[in-house]
């Protein structure tokens, strides 16, 4: 039996940091909103209480606020020759569940890509020529940089991001990142209080001519009040943030930046534990009646709604829209359709400088501080000598001491025994790390889909990832890494270990938590799942919010932009959909 | 969905990983699955981990238990830095864990079908660590019975009992899955010695110690900027330190 | 409020056409919804969750549980076959219909001098609002207290009805101060100290109450224990948006916020901060406080910087409209630690306003604390500082968790 319940003007799926900002935008247009959530519900004082949110194996290690592969796990492969199997336990990415998303146990990076990002195969088009991006499918967003200030701009004040400007409406600020687009304004809140291990490196970067800035933070360096009125603690640095949820107040989520006021408004409401199985379409397949999920008894459910929002994690968005036959789904053999393609994700490559009498105490420690040097990300460097395009950010970001998975050892050391306790005990406070974050481009290879034999608890197959890092990103990676090693040769201390990326991803170590793409916005319809206001070009009511909008990721963390895309769909809807419903942009 | 594939969420299997018996804290699982109006609260509630009472084993037969204890003590010795991996609880933790959620893979995709993987798509096997760990003992009892004329593990001389472990980390004996199986176990070894005492292990803190890790603590803003110095204070459990006592040194 | 406010549109479109005094009738019955309003009827007649003003909650005093009643114009279950002597012989005199006894939970000494023009607009408006039917039986006391004629001795040993006086010597704002707070706002019913009898400890005017396991904190202009420190503006801040620099309300008060003070006027405001800074507390000297290397206080700083210093900072100083700053906080001075102990225990959610959404909430150590350690922390955080106030001790703790468990 089927529960048929009351129509809502809009049902929101997924309430995480874009569901919880376009229901404020929407609830404040006056829509009646309700948000489905298939994690529970969190709170601050139960579940991130502060006694025992400083858990590392509860929730480093067996990861008890993400999504348990038991509810939804994926399968991989490398490539399209391979046997796609499940992912049994997440390691590479660690999606989110419950309120607040992912969102609530992110580091806190909050970034705006650089202007170039947005229209990407344009200006590597002009810049390099149209042979240099051949065997890859980057695309320009369809939206710009300048469109979207505003939007970056909100985000960054609703969450109390902590930085400094290095581009204020066109002056370039000292102190801040030089290679950054334009701001409208400084960052709400000034830089985080320095630990030393960043400063270290900011020095021995800014001795050879880079630009170290301190890296914009959504752990607060000031006690904040938001213009919701929210009031926000500042970081205590406890160095429990990445995979944790925050137990003062002091990161930036949902629950910290929204939620109260939402939770106030009479046109607002939330349903935990309910798992949203499809989007509803009409028979025209063109329009989207509402959604159908299980409660959390268990029971079925058809919600109607005039306004279908995705917002669930950018794979899960792919897979709803899959399942619900929304769009063409992407066949790599021809390069066609749409729901899919341009996956992307994230290069990335660690070192260690290995140090004697030091006291690095890498515990006192925050998600989002430190030092970043943008010289060589995106195209902010001249790539007409190189042999790829992108980039990457070198970042000294120590987010903590927790030690069961953080043991730093030089190469050669045993894994077990006295003499890997000598060494254990040795580098732990002696140990300074600093990495790569680099873009991953679009290729044809790469691609989401539905798996044809593994399915989930419900009987719906899985989502199919199909990715391994392209030829371009290896090479952008590993001359990066070579940068890298410039730094660690200016610290010194007495053994540098640099990290190169290497063909063949690997599902099993953790990554990254940045995976992008496969519900694209664009142009056309024939290259981009959802137009630039983030609306499906297939079911005008559907729109699709998150990471999986970006044709491409950039060699930064995408938070930053998932926010202002919010902001931004938010105002198509209350500006332009809600006068006039239907496609907003002729294809 | 029909009638014929009933679906009963258990939040508390997907939620926790600390719920590791039955007795599990109820307050905040009564929580409605509809909001609205406020945020939710409820006075008192919390759902901290619930250690085990100690003084028995879950999971481990005393054999088992007794072989467990050598290898993490050898795994993790006692020197002159700190104790070993037996005195610390290594061997108590794991056979808690075991006993939870983490033992019998609830929380993990088990479906089928089970084949094999490439190194990339990491553990595709069927049995959960409950399972691993008694094959993988088996395994290495019958290897030292074999090698050293019906022995015990647990009986070998300290250089003897490396030299097994070092064979079954470098996959070079009889049993195929002996290196996943050496993983397994180091891996749990080691989030023995260094997680929160409350699970069993780490006794007195002394992994934390030993690196210097001052624990769950919470607020570091008067040390943040004292670059290269010593950070004063002792590490903290979740469960308290012993500071917290009136009179205490 | 938005429904109350819907409800008087509708009335008055129901009059306009009525007669020549339907103006008159909407601007009483509109006044009366304010001097709802001020009284805050709802804290005690309107469930969490209920209908307005259709019966409360349970209310526990020191002689045994009541039940607010339903003052809807429900002619069964409500107030509707009242007349206005009935209601008016309530609020003055502690005397319902059919001459039934009230019990001065519900606050009829502070009514009492409430003006008649008040009295008249707040009839008229429980006249106008939603009849609902809900049958309340307020008395669940215990013999003897559960004969309603006991209060006659009560009303003659403590309770003389007068309408408020105004001081000619002081400003009209300073008299409306005190005719609010002492009148419909009914301050007094929580923060002045009752007698065995429960009546007001006269000479103990706003010197921290106790009641239903909560203090009501000393709201004097004591330095030490009251709100001394407070500018006039601290405290109008406090009773508009719940959370002034120094503090955010949580527990009963956060419901007069929620209720009533958010919506009062800011002349009204003004006023009531302006009698408050005239209210002289006890004024006796501060304890000497517990020595910082006393063992008590040792064990207790261990405490506070492993689980309080995250939020409350480890100087004390809190986080403005977030977490309430300890220094110098006349909660943590008070004699009384009964607050102090029921919110380490159970946690605490601070209210929610328009102007201050937050909503934090201070996690439960109940489970992760013994008695000895809330006690020793507690102690701390009330002799640091600038603090100082008498030590916590382990029985005091275990007697509030028996109580809590109840």
């Amino acid at each position: 039996m089927v529960r048929k319940l009351p129509r809502k003007d809009v049902v929101i799926v997924g309430l995480g940091w874009t569901g919880a900002i376009l229901a404020h935008e929407l609830t404040d247009a006056g829509l009646d909103v309700v948000a489905i959530e298939r994690g529970p519900w969190r709170d601050t004082a139960t579940d991130f209480n502060v006694a025992y949110a400083p858990d590392e194996l509860r929730y480093a290690i067996r990861k008890d606020l993400f999504l348990q592969p038991a509810q939804e796990a994926m399968t991989m492969r490398n490539n399209i020759s391979q046997t796609a199997l499940p992912m049994r336990d997440y390691g590479s990415f660690l999606p989110g569940t419950g309120v607040g998303g992912a969102g609530t146990h992110w580091n806190g990076h909050t970034w705006r890509f650089f202007p170039s990002d947005f229209v990407l195969k344009t200006h590597l088009t002009e810049r390099y020529g149209a042979s240099r991006i051949a065997d890859l499918t980057v695309q320009d967003w369809g939206v710009t940089y300048d469109e979207l200030e505003n939007a970056f701009d909100r985000f960054e004040y609703l969450a109390g991001i902590s930085g400094k400007a290095g581009n204020l409406n066109g002056r370039i600020e000292a102190g801040g990142n030089p290679f950054e687009g334009p701001r409208s304004r400084e960052y709400p809140l000034p830089p985080m209080q320095m630990t030393y291990a960043p400063t270290l490196f900011a020095e021995a970067a800014r001795s050879i001519g880079l630009h170290p800035f301190p890296t914009p933070s959504a752990n607060l360096s000031k006690a904040y009040v938001n213009p919701l009125g929210i009031a926000m603690g500042q970081c205590t640095f406890c160095g429990f943030c990445e995979r944790f949820g925050c137990a003062n107040y002091s990161k930036s989520s949902a629950h910290t930046t929204i939620l109260p006021v939402l939770m106030r408004k009479s046109n607002f409401e939330a349903r935990t534990e309910c798992e949203v199985l499809k989007v509803d379409l009409a028979s025209d397949g063109k329009t989207a009646k509402g959604v159908t999920y299980v409660d959390v008894t268990g029971e079925l459910c058809e919600q109607p709604a005039d306004i279908v929002l995705l917002n669930a994690y950018g794979l899960h968005n792919v897979r709803l829209m899959l399942l619900s036959k929304i769009g063409t789904p992407y066949d790599p053999a021809t390069g066609t359709g749409t729901v899919g393609c341009n996956y992307a994700y994230q290069t990335n490559a660690s070192t260690q400088v290995f140090f004697e009498g030091k006291n690095f105490n890498p515990f006192i420690a925050a998600g989002a501080l430190g030092q970043t040097v943008d010289d060589y990300n995106g195209d902010a460097f001249d790539h007409a000598a190189l042999d790829f395009v992108g980039g990457a950010g070198i970042n000294c970001i120590p987010t903590n001491g927790r030690p069961i998975a953080y043991r730093p050892t030089p190469p050669g050391t045993p894994r077990w025994g006295s003499a890997w306790k000598k060494a254990a005990k040795e580098n732990y406070g002696n140990t300074l790390t600093f990495s790569s974050q680099g873009s991953s481009y679009a290729a044809r290879g790469n691609y989401l889909d539905l798996d044809p034999t593994y399915k989930d608890r419900f009987g719906r197959p899985l989502l199919r990832v199909t990715f391994d890092f392209p030829d371009n990103d290896i090479r952008m990676s590993n001359w990066v890494s070579d940068r890298m090693q410039q730094i660690a040769t200016t610290l010194g201390g007495k053994q540098a270990v640099v990290g190169r990326a290497r063909k063949g991803w690997n599902s099993v170590p953790y990554q990254s938590t940045h995976n992008t793409g496969g519900a694209i916005m664009g142009t056309d319809p024939n290259t981009s799942a959802v137009n630039r206001h983030l609306q499906s070009w297939d079911v005008p009511n559907v729109f699709v919010v998150g990471a999986s909008a970006f044709p491409q990721n950039a060699g930064k963390n995408p938070t930053g932009p998932v926010g202002a895309l919010a902001f931004w769909a938010a105002d198509a809807i209350r500006n332009h959909y809600l006068k006039n419903p239907g496609k907003l942009v002729q294809a | 969905m029909t009638s014929s594939t009933p679906f009963r969420p258990s939040r508390r299997g997907f939620l926790s990983s600390t719920g590791m018996t039955l007795l599990v804290a109820s307050i905040a699982g009564a929580k409605a699955a509809e909001h609205s109006g406020t945020l939710p609260w409820k006075p008192f509630a919390a759902l901290p981990p619930q250690p085990l009472p100690g003084g028995r084993w879950y999971v481990f037969t005393a054999d088992e238990a007794r072989m467990v204890e050598a290898i993490v003590d050898r795994l993790i010795p006692a020197d002159d830095l700190s104790i070993g991996g037996k005195e610390a609880g290594c061997a108590t933790f794991i056979d808690r864990q075991l006993a939870g959620s983490y033992g019998s893979s609830e929380r993990l995709y088990t479906q089928g079908p089970f084949l094999p993987g490439l190194p990339t798509q990491g553990y595709q096997g069927a049995e959960a660590p409950v399972a691993r760990y008694r094959a993988g003992l088996a395994a290495l009892a019958q290897h030292v019975r074999s090698q050293f004329a019906g022995k015990a593990f647990a009986d070998l001389a300290p250089a003897d009992q490396d030299k097994v472990l070092a064979d079954f980390d470098a996959g070079k004996v009889a049993y195929p899955a002996a290196a996943g199986f050496f993983n397994l176990l180091l891996q749990n070894s080691m989030e023995g010695f260094f997680a929160d005492p409350i699970y069993g292990g780490n006794k007195d803190m002394a992994g934390w110690k030993l690196l210097g890790f001052p624990g769950a603590r919470y607020d570091y803003r008067d040390y943040v900027t004292a670059h290269n110095q010593p950070f004063p204070l002792p590490p903290l459990s979740i469960a308290g330190r012993p500071e917290w006592k009136v009179g205490s040194k | 409020m938005k429904k109350a406010a819907l409800l008087a549109g509708v009335i008055a479109a129901a009059l306009v056409s009525a007669s020549g005094f339907a103006s008159d009738l909407f601007d009483r019955i509109n006044a009366g919804r304010y001097k709802a309003v001020l009284a805050d009827c709802a804290a005690c007649h309107t469930k969490p969750g209920g209908r307005p003003f259709a019966g409360g909650a349970p209310l526990d005093t020191p002689f045994g549980k009541l039940i607010p009643s339903n003052i809807t114009p429900d002619r069964e279950t409500g107030i509707g076959n009242w007349s206005y002597a009935d209601f008016r012989g309530a609020l003055k005199e502690g005397v319902g219909k059919g001459g039934k006894r009230l019990y001065p939970a519900m606050p009829y000494p502070a009514y009492s001098t409430m003006t008649e023009a008040d009295i008249a607009d707040l009839w008229a408006y429980l006249q106008k609002i939603e009849p609902v039917s809900n049958r309340v039986v307020s008395n669940q006391l215990p013999f003897p207290f559960s004969i309603r004629t006991v209060m006659i001795g009560w009303n003659l040993l403590n309770f003389s009805p007068s309408e408020f006086k105004p001081d000619p010597a002081k400003s009209a704002e300073w008299n409306r101060g005190a005719y609010l707070l002492n009148g419909p706002a009914h301050c007094g019913t929580c923060h002045t100290p009752k007698s065995l009898l429960g009546a007001d400890k006269t000479d103990q005017f706003l010197r921290a109450g106790n009641l239903q396991s909560w203090v009501a904190p000393d709201i004097t202009n004591d330095a030490h224990k009251g709100i001394g420190g407070w500018a006039a503006e601290d405290i109008v801040a406090y009773l508009k948006t719940g959370a002034n620099r120094f503090d955010i309300a949580s527990g009963p008060m956060a419901e007069v916020v929620a209720n009533s003070t958010q919506y009062w006027t800011d002349a009204d405001l003004n006023a009531v901060a302006t009698y408050l800074k005239d209210i002289k507390g006890a004024g006796t000297a501060p304890p000497r406080p517990l020595d910082a290397g006393d063992p008590l206080m040792l064990a207790g700083k261990a405490v506070f910087t492993d689980r309080c210093s995250a939020c409350h900072v480890s100087s004390g100083e809190g986080a403005p409209f977030l977490f309430p700053k300890l220094a110098k906080a006349p909660v943590v001075n008070g004699d009384d630690p009964t607050s102090l102990i029921r919110v380490v225990l159970e946690g605490s959610q601070a209210g929610s306003t328009k102007a201050r959404p937050t909503t934090p909430a201070m996690p439960s150590f109940a489970w992760n604390l013994g008695d000895a350690e809330v006690a020793s922390v507690l102690s701390y955080v009330r002799n640091s500082w600038g603090n100082a106030a008498p030590a916590v001790t382990p029985a005091q703790v275990k007697d509030m968790r028996a109580k809590l468990a109840r």
